[in-house]
């Protein structure tokens, strides 16, 4: 780990709390991911994993504590948020695509206004985003027109559209059907593969187990466990673990 | 049939200032209300108050009452002289535009928050946002109710009559001063209107059917 003292991690969090209302759903908080790490967060649904993920593009503000990306702190709402969130990926649960833009110009769209780019590059650039997550033919079409799995492969391409330093995905395979799950792993299997850092919430535990560099559960709102996908899954340590991995692999 | 083709002249000069005078405030109040709409939706509470007091006051206000000020009390504040049918639009435009920014805001409320939330996610701003994705989707959900109020604004503009404005709704005066017979007069001016609301329907009915794949 000699790297690490050198550059700073990709993402840091520290002393992190955030309440909704009476829920502590983000309890003391200590997360750092290393540049070219995947992380995989796992946890029962309401262990707080998602808000972890959202709170690192301040999609969710937290009450206290550090959150930094690349070695600085994210910014208050406003231009300098706005500027850090164009470098930091994000793929959503509902693919969120915009629903009157074609898939093209979806990609195309934060290239354009955000970097102004010329649209004739950015255009060029995207085909072969599409190319990347194979739905190239799927260009000209508009979002509903597409399956579950083609729509998050879409966004995806519209994430790395502006080649972020890191890429988180709040569960980004829970809402398709079961057959379309390993079109939209392989292509994020492909993306660690290629080094990209990913913070990843899923209930895979295929995809924690092949791609994941580390694995850290959650539980009612703290990190219990943060280990290596081969140690988590054979032998973990907390009973919170045990549960969880009982109630999942027996089924 | 005599009527309108005896006083044809009089029949095209009335109508075209009833189009003229409903697209110049039909575009300005679009674009106002779509304006007032954003100050209604905006995180900044004096901007969102000053929205809501605009349509509190100009929707709960007479039509007529409206004309009255531009026409009668607005010139003793001296501050720029308006023609008969720019107090006209004036007053149209203002009184719409409390409607547009309610059917726009209708609207805005039925784009998923994930849209805004993909968008700030690759980080656009607000203006961003509401321009590029929500805006847009928007204006697409809302085409019915959005035609209904420029329908309204179309027939509110024979109120301008009353003001000096020889559109359509003075035609009937006109040809009663010349003895014609009002019934028939006013069957063809109704026929005129009818005509006009068909071009809005067909319009909306075209923007519903480009737009059904995009939202």
């Amino acid at each position: 780990m000699t790297a690490s003292t050198t550059a700073p991690p990709m993402i840091r969090m520290a002393s992190v709390q955030k309440h909704f209302g009476p829920l502590h759903v983000l309890k003391d908080i200590d997360l750092e991911v290393p540049k070219g790490q995947v992380v995989v967060v796992l946890g029962p649904s309401g262990s707080g994993k998602s808000t972890l993920c959202r709170a690192i593009n301040r999609l969710e503000p937290v009450d206290s504590g550090v959150i930094e990306v690349d070695g600085r702190p994210i910014p208050q709402e406003g231009r300098e948020l706005a500027r850090l969130r164009a470098e930091v990926g994000m793929v959503f649960q509902s693919f969120n695509l915009f629903a009157h833009k074609t898939i093209l110009e979806n990609v195309m769209l934060a290239p354009v206004k955000v970097r102004r780019q010329p649209a004739a590059e950015v255009r060029k650039s995207a085909l072969e985003l599409l190319e990347r997550v194979g739905i190239t033919n799927q260009a000209d079409k508009y979002p509903a027109q597409l399956s579950g799995g083609q729509q998050q492969r879409a966004a995806i391409a519209r994430a790395l559209a502006m080649r972020p330093k890191v890429m988180l995905f709040d569960e980004p395979t829970s809402a398709l059907d079961p057959e379309m799950v390993q079109e939209v792993l392989d292509v994020m299997t492909g993306l660690a593969a290629d080094g990209m850092t990913m913070l990843v919430v899923t209930h895979e535990m295929g995809f924690a187990r092949k791609a994941a560099s580390r694995v850290v559960f959650m539980s009612e709102g703290e990190i219990v466990e943060d280990s290596t996908p081969e140690a988590f899954f054979t032998a973990p340590k907390s009973t919170r673990a045990k549960d969880f991995l009982g109630k999942i692999l027996t089924h | 049939m005599g009527v309108l083709t005896d006083n044809l002249p009089l029949f095209l000069g009335g109508f075209r200032t009833t189009v003229l005078l409903f697209a110049v405030a039909a575009v300005a109040s679009l674009v106002f209300g779509t304006i007032l709409a954003m100050l209604r939706v905006s995180p900044v509470p004096i901007l969102r108050g000053l929205g809501t007091l605009y349509v509190t006051v100009v929707r709960n206000t007479p039509l007529t009452l409206v004309f009255l000020f531009f026409i009668f009390a607005y010139p003793l504040l001296e501050i720029v002289k308006l023609s008969y049918f720019t107090g006209a639009v004036v007053a149209l435009s203002v009184y719409t535009s409390a409607f547009v920014c309610e059917v726009v805001r209708s609207g805005i409320n039925t784009v998923p928050v994930g849209q805004a939330e993909a968008a700030r996610a690759l980080g656009l701003n607000f203006g961003q946002i509401l321009g590029s994705v929500v805006l847009p989707q928007a204006i697409r959900a809302v085409a019915p109710p959005m035609m209904s109020t420029l329908i309204a604004l179309l027939k509110n503009s024979t109120i301008a009559a009353g003001f000096s404005v020889a559109e359509a709704g003075a035609i009937r005066q006109v040809l009663s001063e010349k003895g014609e017979n009002q019934l028939l007069a006013l069957i063809w001016v109704a026929v005129g209107f009818i005509l006009l609301v068909m071009v809005l329907t067909l319009v909306q009915r075209a923007l519903e059917k480009r737009w059904s794949r995009a939202r």
